[in-house]
């Protein structure tokens, strides 16, 4: 930067990926840039992949994605760090509320199966429902993403079928259903179709007012997808120090199994540009004060032992590896 | 005008050039898109172009990739938009050429202008909201009742699918196909039609004999304008088609079109998957082409089959 007599230079701030973590980060962008008026951001929610892209490709100062990155990307001089997580909820419509699904009746479903409500394996799971006699119509997302890889590896770690019909991935082939690009989409077309079943991220489902299943964790418990149980599965899983872990067998009976961490993603050497100094100070700010903000937005914070240690990662981003 | 090679004729000469310039900047620019998504879809094409044309799966997470069901829904969700467009654009174009008083023809122009000028978004909510629905509570349950003999209107009334990806494009390629249609029925010659009243035919023997005619080829340009858009349009398709790979001759069954595929999964592809989507997209562009193809030489048979009779019965 040119040398400038004013103390706060104007500095504009892009980044893009996720699109799940979206709706807090914009909160976040617009709280800290009330304390940093001199701090713009710019995001662009064009999902994990392209934000993991734009950031190998250097066109973003920063990127989020729903995964922790590959050895590869990290090799490639990029840092991810978690910030926040999140959960995701099985919506239906035309049943009555309180479902209760396993990982391998929900796999037998999404493989087509299980292809109608009053199916004896849903009915003795949930003997104290009433089910409709009426076929039962997958909505599946169909655009790329994190919401799917978290879904199907808790489906393919519980049902051998699964992992073998259909795998682990961000787009999978689903053998039956309908798909719907975007959380908004799925949970338009389930509250729609009658007698439909999908999956959404959290936020999406407590807004549209669909009933939510409650699933069967590895403790055996039936969960509710809750701020508590994204938190209990957050905080009974021992976390790595590379800060990649999977929630979907966290051992906590409170655990609810479809919650995951979203990471922030930057450059391995942030001090030697402004705007590397200046996300630092975001991020700084995010891990603290910022996650306050995220229950109101239906994401759990960081477990209170995590912080310090995305803190002493970020302490030794900012005193800089070799010059 | 051919400018000898003389210091004179130098604007004429720079002239000409720029213009040559920016003819030759479309083929850059075409060349540059096919040579790129030619670049990255190499390792899908080097294991066998036609392996991936008439592959049935599409599964990123086991790598096969196949083209097949994407092809059918492109082409069976175009078909049906150009089937159902074509006479009610066609009505439409007639009746503004030559029934409507000047008022009306304001009036019908500026609200294909409307039609036209509506985002594909909104279209595509539209169709969600209002045609979904529709189509699976009264349209799709007539038709299975009515017609339910034919393979095409079997299965279970979803709303989402073929049926509706193609209705919801034909609107959508509708004030396309008119807009065209009128400028060509404007274009023939009044003096054909007056003809044809003078010696005693009526108003729909004109139009029948003397200015289709002469149309002819004209409104065929015009619908195949509609069926590059309705090939090409992504948005509105992947809200309401049920982006489900799949093939099967039923109209109501969730399908999937290659741009919305595209549309869909580009974002978060890598490796071989964007080497697939890649792919896709120069099959995309071979399946455009070919329709258009195929449309001229329709034109050309179907042309020598009625200009005979036409002639015998003038």
């Amino acid at each position: 930067m040119l040398a400038s007599p004013a103390a706060h230079a104007e500095l504009l701030l892009t980044g893009a990926g996720a699109s799940f973590p979206y709706p807090l980060y914009a909160r976040w962008f617009r709280e800290f840039g009330k304390l940093r008026p001199e701090y713009h951001f710019n995001y662009q929610a064009i999902g994990s992949g392209g934000g993991v892209r734009q950031m190998t490709a250097g066109t973003v100062d920063f990127g989020a994605s729903d995964l922790p990155l590959t050895d590869e990307e990290r090799h490639a001089g990029l840092v991810d760090l978690p910030v926040v997580l999140g959960a995701i909820a099985i919506v239906y419509s035309g049943a009555p509320d309180g479902l209760k699904l396993d990982a391998v009746t929900l796999a037998d479903v999404l493989l087509g199966r299980i292809r109608r409500w009053d199916d004896p394996r849903l009915v003795a799971l949930n003997p104290e429902l009433r089910l409709p006699a009426a076929p039962l119509v997958v909505v599946h997302r169909s655009d790329g993403s994190g919401s799917t890889l978290v879904l199907t590896d808790w489906l393919a770690s519980a049902s051998p079928h699964f992992a073998a019909e259909v795998g682990v991935g961000k787009s999978v082939r689903w053998p039956v259903g309908v798909g719907a690009k975007g959380n908004d989409a799925v949970t338009g077309v389930v509250s729609m179709i009658p007698h439909s079943l999908g999956y959404v991220e959290l936020a999406y489902a407590r807004q549209s007012r669909l009933p939510v299943a409650a699933l069967r964790n590895v403790a055996g418990a039936w969960v509710r997808p809750t701020l508590a149980g994204i938190a209990a599965a957050a905080s009974s899983v021992t976390m790595p120090d590379d800060f990649r872990a999977t929630l979907t067998s966290a051992p906590s009976p409170e655990a609810y199994p479809l919650s995951a961490f979203t990471y922030l993603i930057i450059a391995r050497h942030p001090q030697r540009s402004d705007k590397g100094r200046a996300i630092l100070d975001f991020l700084w700010w995010a891990l603290h004060d910022g996650q306050e903000l995220a229950p109101g937005l239906d994401y759990a914070p960081l477990p209170s032992p995590l912080v310090p240690r995305v803190a002493a990662q970020l302490r030794s981003l900012s005193s800089g590896g070799p010059e | 005008m051919k400018s000898p090679p003389t210091g004179r004729h130098r604007g004429d000469q720079l002239y000409s050039g720029v213009l040559t310039l920016a003819g030759g900047l479309v083929f850059v620019l075409a060349g540059a898109v096919v040579a790129v998504a030619a670049r990255i879809a190499s390792p899908t094409l080097s294991g066998g172009v036609w392996r991936f044309l008439s592959g049935r799966v599409w599964d990123p997470v086991h790598q096969i990739f196949g083209a097949l069901p994407f092809v059918y829904g492109t082409v069976v969700t175009s078909i049906i938009a150009a089937v159902v467009a074509a006479p009610v654009a066609l009505g439409v174009a007639l009746f503004v050429v030559e029934i409507a008083g000047p008022r009306s023809r304001t009036l019908i122009g500026f609200f294909i202008e409307l039609l036209a000028a509506i985002p594909s978004v909104v279209y595509g909510l539209w169709g969600l909201v209002v045609l979904v629905p529709l189509l699976r509570q009264w349209i799709e349950p007539a038709l299975s009742s009515t017609l339910g003999f034919l393979p095409l209107f079997r299965g279970p009334p979803l709303g989402l699918g073929y049926l509706a990806a193609g209705l919801l494009l034909a609107v959508m390629i509708l004030p396309t196909i008119t807009t065209v249609s009128i400028e060509v029925l404007r274009a023939v010659p009044s003096s054909l039609s007056e003809g044809a009243l003078a010696l005693g035919a009526t108003r729909w023997e004109a139009i029948r004999m003397a200015i289709l005619p002469f149309a002819r080829r004209g409104l065929f340009g015009a619908v195949l304008l509609g069926l590059a858009r309705a090939i090409g349009e992504t948005m509105a398709v992947t809200m309401v088609i049920g982006n489900q790979a799949s093939l099967g001759a039923s109209l109501f069954q969730p399908g999937y079109t290659l741009p919305a595929v595209l549309a869909n999964e580009f974002t978060e592809a890598a490796g071989p998957h964007l080497a697939a989507l890649a792919s896709l997209a120069l099959v995309l562009l071979g399946v455009a082409l070919s329709m258009s193809a195929l449309a001229r030489i329709l034109l050309r048979l179907t042309g020598r089959r009625t200009e005979s009779p036409d002639a015998s019965a003038a």
